[in-house]
C-alpha cells in the first residue's frame, strides 16, 4: 500500500469523524447514565426504531453475556421503545427524529457516541435483531473473550452475520415479547457464502445465505454484505466506515489470517425473519431510509408477497457455537 | 520439612491473596512480591487482607517489566527472605499470582519430601534448538537490549538487526553455559542458597542484568553449576501458544485440570470462580502419589496452535482467507473432473456413480444452471443452482461444494461450453483428479441438427477453449492428477482408462468393472471431421480419427455391452 493511498484513507477517516462530530447535534439525550460506566466496562451500542417487542430478550441476552452498559440511539420510535429503554438501569438513551439515511444508516450517530464514551473500552455494536455468539460463549462470559483479546494484542473481533429463519412462511408463528427468537427461527444456511477481498479497506466481503439464495439469485452482486466486525477495543481515533462491515484504520479489518491459519471469530445470529418482518419491510419501503435506495427491502417486498419459505432440505438447525465451528462458519483460533 | 512459596504478583491481587492464604494456612510459608507498578492502595489492601497470617512476608518491590531483570531481582530478594525467615523450608516453589494449586498441599509436600535432593527446573542448553517460540535464543545472551520491547518495539528490533549486521557480541563470562527454561521452578534450599550466596554473584548479576528475559535463563543457567540433581521439568503446568504467551485456564477446563494430576497450573483467568472454588477447598480426595500427567492438556493446546497456524484445509471463511499458495490445501477433499466423458458415453454419470459409489454431478459450470447430481435445485450447505450466483464467485462455489460434502467424494463433468474461470485453480490443486478426452465436444455437434456453418463456428470456438485448458494442464506447476487422451486413442480401448480412474476414486473396492457405459453412436463421425476439414476448420484435438466408417468401435453393438475378461 503506497504512502499516498494510506494518506487518502487517513483523510477519509478524519472526514468520517468530523461528520460524526457534526451529527452529534441530531441527538437529544433522553437519559444519560454514562457516569455509571466503569473503566473496564464492556459497552454495547445500538440504533433502533420501533423494536419494543424485541428489546426485553435483547437486553437480557447481552446482560447475561456480561455487557455492562447499553448506549442506544432511538430513531423516533412510536411503539414505546423509548419509554421502555428509559426505565432500564443500565441504558443511556438518545433520541433523534433526523434522517437515518443522512446519518449514513446510523453510523455517524454511533461513531460520535463511541468517540465520546467508548475510548479505551471494548465496544460491541449490534442491531436489536443481532445476537453475538463467540467461541465458548456457553461457558465463558464476554469478559473472558475481551481479556483474552487484550492479552493477545488483538483489537478487533469479527462475527459474520448469520441469517436465521423459520421453516415455512415468516408469520407461521408469532413472536412474543421476551421470547428467544431462535425458538421460532432456528434454521440457517451452512455453506453457501462467497468471499472476496476489498483491496481498498483490506476487509473481506462476504455475501450469501438465504437472502442471496432466495431474493438475489439473479443479481448476486446486490446481495447484502454479511461480514461484520462488531467487537472493537475502541479508540477515539477509530471510525466505522459502513455499518459495522469495515473500519478505519484499515488494520482493524484484518480479522482474518492470510497464511493458512484461522483467527478466532464469532457469529451474529440474525433474527430478522420473524412475523414482524413483513410489517417492517413495508414500513421501511415507505420511509425509504435504507441502504442502496432500499433495494434490499424492495426485493423483499416483492418476494414477501408470495409467502416465501427460506427453509430447504439442506438447512441446518442451530444447536450451539460448536456446531458453527465444525461447519466452518466461525473459529476458535488459538483460544482453547 | 515444608515447602516455601515465592509468589510474584502484578494483577488480580484478590485472587493472589486467596491462593496465598490457601498455602499459608496449610503450613507453607509464603513470601509475596508485588510489582512496583501496582498502586499503593491495592497493595495495602493485600497486605491488610493477609495480616492475620504469621507465615506470610512481603518482599521489597521491584518494577517487573516483561523481559527485564526486575523479575529476577524480585525472585532473589523474596527467596532470600524465605530462606532466612523460615529455616524449616527445604524446597522453594516459585509461583505467580495467577497460579493455582490443583492438588492438596499435603500431596505436594509429600511428593517433594520423597525427593529431598531434587531440583525441579526446566533447563535446556541453547544449543538444543527449539525451546523458545520464535524470536531469540542464544542471542539473548550475546546481544544488548537497551530498548523496551513493549514500548519501543521498532527500536528494539532495529538494534537487534544492527548488532547482527555488524557482529557485536557480548562476552559470556567464563563458566556460564547458557541454559533456558520455564521460569517457574522448585529448588532445594541447598541449591537456591548456593546460587544466592555465590561469591561471584555481583559479577554474574551484572552480566544477566543485560540479558534478554533473564527470568527464563538466570536460575536455569546457574542451577547447572551448583546442583547435582536437576530434574529438567517444571512442576507448574504452563502452556504457551504460538506467540509465546501463556494459555489461560477457564471454568470449563475444570475436569481437564483435575485429571492432569499436576501440582500447580498457570495461568488461571482471575474471574474463573469455579476453578478457584473447586481447587482451593479441602476435599482431599486425590489419588495418592500420582505422577503429573498433562498429556491431555498438551494435546488440547497443541491442537489450538495448529488451528491458528495451519487451519482446516480447504476452508475459506471470515477469519481464514489464505493468500494464493498459502492455502494448506486449496480444497477440502479429493474430487474428480471429467471432460468429454459424458459426450463419449450416453449414460456416463449414472454408470460412474454406480461403479465408484460416489456423488456424480453433471456440468456444474454449465451456462444455464448448476447441474447438481440428481437434478437437485439446492445442494449441501444450501447451495443454489443459480448460474449467476456461481459465476459471481466461482472459486467460492467450488471450494464451498467440496467443503460442504467432505467425507463424500465429488465427481463432476466439465467441458469447453462451461465457465472456464477455475481451470487454473483446479490445475494447481493436488486434490483434483482431472481426466480429459480431448475433442469429445465434437460428438454433440455431430449429433446436433444445426446448420453446418454454425457447427463449424462452434467447433472452432470449442477447440480453442479446450486447447487453452489442455495447455494449462501441461504446465510444469500443475499439481492436479491429470490424464489426457485424444478421442481416437480413447475410443480404441475405453475400458482400461476407465478402470484406472475408478480404481483411483475408490481404491478399496478392488473389483473389475463388469459393466461398461454405453458408447455414443459414432457411425459417420470420421466423415463429419473430414467435412469440418474440408470447410477449412482443422480439428486437431481428436487425434487421428480415421475417415469413413473404417473404425466402428463397439458402436455397431448397441444396447448393453458387457466386458468379458
Amino acid at each position: 500500500m503506497s504512502v499516498f493511498s494510506r494518506y487518502i484513507l487517513r483523510l477519509a477517516r478524519k472526514r468520517w469523524r468530523i461528520r460524526a462530530f457534526r451529527k452529534r447535534r441530531d441527538l437529544a439525550s433522553v437519559v444519560d447514565r454514562t457516569s455509571l460506566i466503569r473503566p473496564e466496562g464492556i459497552l454495547l451500542f445500538s440504533t433502533l426504531r420501533n423494536e419494543k417487542i424485541r428489546l426485553p430478550y435483547f437486553l437480557e441476552y447481552y446482560r447475561d453475556l456480561g455487557v455492562n452498559h447499553f448506549l442506544i440511539v432511538d430513531n423516533d420510535s412510536t411503539d414505546g421503545s423509548r419509554e421502555y429503554l428509559e426505565m432500564q438501569p443500565d441504558v443511556s438513551l438518545w433520541t433523534t427524529a433526523h434522517s437515518y439515511k443522512r446519518a449514513r444508516f446510523g453510523v455517524d450517530w454511533l461513531n460520535y457516541l463511541q468517540m465520546k464514551y467508548a475510548h479505551g473500552h471494548w465496544a460491541l455494536v449490534v442491531d436489536p435483531d443481532e445476537f453475538f455468539v463467540y467461541p465458548f460463549c456457553d461457558t465463558r462470559p464476554l469478559r473472558a473473550l475481551t481479556d483474552w483479546l487484550d492479552a493477545s494484542s488483538i483489537k478487533s473481533f469479527s462475527a459474520m452475520l448469520l441469517d436465521m429463519y423459520p421453516k415455512g412462511p415468516f408469520d407461521i408463528q408469532p413472536y412474543h415479547e421476551g421470547q428467544d427468537p431462535f425458538e421460532i427461527a432456528p434454521y440457517f444456511d451452512s455453506g453457501n457464502y462467497t468471499i472476496s477481498r476489498n483491496q481498498r479497506y483490506g476487509n473481506l466481503w462476504i455475501q450469501g445465505g438465504p437472502r442471496a439464495r432466495m431474493f438475489f439469485d439473479d443479481l448476486p452482486e446486490r446481495a447484502p454484505a454479511l461480514n461484520k466486525i462488531p467487537l472493537v477495543k475502541w479508540d477515539r481515533e477509530y471510525a466505522y466506515v459502513s455499518s459495522t462491515h469495515m473500519l478505519l484504520p484499515r488494520g482493524l479489518n484484518l480479522v482474518y489470517d492470510e497464511w493458512g491459519g484461522e483467527k478466532a471469530s464469532g457469529c451474529l445470529l440474525h433474527a430478522k425473519f420473524l412475523d414482524t418482518f413483513a410489517v417492517k419491510a413495508e414500513e421501511e419501503m415507505e420511509r425509504r431510509q435504507h441502504y442502496a435506495n432500499s433495494h434490499e427491502y424492495r426485493a423483499y417486498r416483492a418476494a414477501v408477497s408470495t409467502q416465501p419459505d427460506l427453509w430447504c432440505k439442506w438447512s441446518e438447525k442451530y444447536i450451539n457455537w460448536r456446531q458453527l465451528e465444525i461447519l466452518g462458519l466461525m473459529s476458535k483460533g488459538n483460544w482453547a | 520439612m515444608s515447602v516455601g512459596i515465592v509468589m510474584l504478583c502484578h494483577t488480580a491481587l484478590d485472587r493472589a491473596a486467596e491462593v496465598a492464604r490457601h498455602w499459608a494456612t496449610r503450613g507453607c510459608p509464603v513470601v509475596i512480591h508485588v510489582d512496583k507498578r501496582v498502586k499503593r492502595r491495592p497493595f495495602d489492601g493485600l497486605v491488610r487482607s493477609l495480616a492475620d497470617l504469621p507465615n506470610i512476608r512481603f518482599s521489597g518491590r521491584h518494577a517487573c517489566e516483561w523481559g527485564t531483570w526486575g523479575i529476577v531481582a524480585a525472585t532473589q530478594e523474596a527467596s532470600t527472605i524465605l530462606l532466612r525467615d523460615f529455616p524449616n523450608v527445604r524446597h522453594v516453589y516459585l509461583a505467580s499470582g495467577s497460579c493455582l494449586p490443583l492438588r492438596p498441599v499435603d500431596e505436594m509436600v509429600a511428593y517433594l519430601n520423597e525427593r529431598p535432593r531434587t531440583d525441579f527446573i526446566e533447563s535446556v542448553t541453547t544449543e538444543d534448538v527449539g525451546w523458545t517460540i520464535g524470536g531469540l535464543d542464544v542471542e539473548r545472551f550475546t546481544l544488548r537490549f537497551p530498548f523496551s520491547w513493549r514500548k519501543r518495539r521498532r527500536l528494539f528490533d532495529g538494534y537487534v538487526k544492527l548488532q547482527r549486521r555488524f557482529g557485536f557480541r557480548r562476552r559470556i563470562p567464563a563458566g556460564i553455559i547458557p541454559h533456558l527454561g520455564s521460569q517457574w521452578w522448585c529448588l532445594t534450599r541447598q541449591t537456591l542458597s548456593a546460587i544466592l550466596e555465590n561469591p561471584d554473584r555481583a559479577e554474574i548479576d551484572r552480566y544477566f542484568r543485560r540479558v534478554w528475559i533473564p527470568d527464563e535463563s538466570y536460575f536455569q543457567t546457574m542451577v547447572r553449576q551448583v546442583s547435582a540433581n536437576v530434574e529438567s521439568r517444571s512442576l507448574t503446568l504452563s502452556k504457551f501458544d504460538f506467540q509465546g504467551k501463556p494459555h489461560i485456564f477457564y471454568d470449563d477446563h475444570l475436569q481437564l485440570l483435575r485429571r492432569s494430576d499436576c501440582f500447580v497450573a498457570r495461568k488461571i483467568w482471575p474471574h474463573a470462580g469455579k476453578l478457584y472454588k473447586a481447587f482451593l477447598s479441602d476435599d482431599a480426595g486425590g489419588q495418592a502419589a500420582a505422577e503429573p500427567n498433562p498429556g491431555k492438556i498438551d494435546r488440547l493446546f497443541a491442537k489450538a496452535v495448529e488451528r491458528r497456524t495451519k487451519g482446516r484445509p480447504g476452508l475459506y471463511m471470515q477469519s481464514r482467507h489464505p493468500n494464493e499458495n498459502w492455502e494448506n490445501g486449496r480444497t477440502a477433499a479429493p474430487f474428480s473432473v471429467f471432460e468429454g466423458f459424458s459426450d463419449v458415453f450416453e449414460n456416463f454419470e449414472t454408470w460412474l456413480s454406480k461403479a465408484s459409489g460416489t456423488r456424480v454431478h453433471g456440468h456444474i459450470f454449465a451456462p444455464d444452471r448448476v447441474h447438481f447430481a440428481g437434478g437437485e435445485r439446492v445442494y449441501n450447505g444450501s447451495m443454489s443452482d443459480s448460474a449467476a450466483m456461481r459465476d459471481y464467485n466461482p472459486m467460492s462455489f467450488l471450494t464451498n461444494l467440496i467443503w460442504n460434502t467432505r467425507g463424500e467424494r465429488q465427481c463432476f463433468q466439465h467441458g469447453p461450453n462451461d465457465n472456464q474461470a477455475l481451470n487454473w485453480f483446479m490445475a494447481g490443486d493436488p486434490n483434483a483428479q482431472i481426466s480429459v478426452i480431448s475433442g469429445a465436444w465434437a460428438i454433440p455437434l455431430f449429433h446436433s441438427n444445426a446448420n453446418f456453418s454454425d457447427i463449424r463456428k462452434d467447433a472452432a470456438r470449442l477447440q480453442k477453449i479446450e486447447a487453452d485448458f489442455l495447455h494449462a494442464l501441461r504446465l510444469p506447476w500443475v499439481k492436479a492428477r491429470v490424464r489426457i487422451w485424444t478421442l481416437a486413442e480413447f475410443i480404441e480401448n475405453p475400458m482400461e482408462p476407465l478402470q484406472t480412474i475408478v480404481d483411483e476414486i475408490s481404491p478399496r473396492s478392488m473389483r473389475r468393472l463388469t459393466e461398461a457405459p454405453r458408447l455414443a453412436d459414432l457411425a459417420g463421425f470420421g466423415q463429419f471431421l473430414q467435412n469440418l476439414r474440408n470447410q477449412g476448420m482443422q480439428p486437431v484435438l481428436m487425434g487421428d480419427f480415421p475417415t469413413g466408417d473404417g473404425v466402428k468401435p463397439n458402436s455397431s453393438r448397441r444396447g448393453r455391452p458387457y466386458l468379458v475378461k
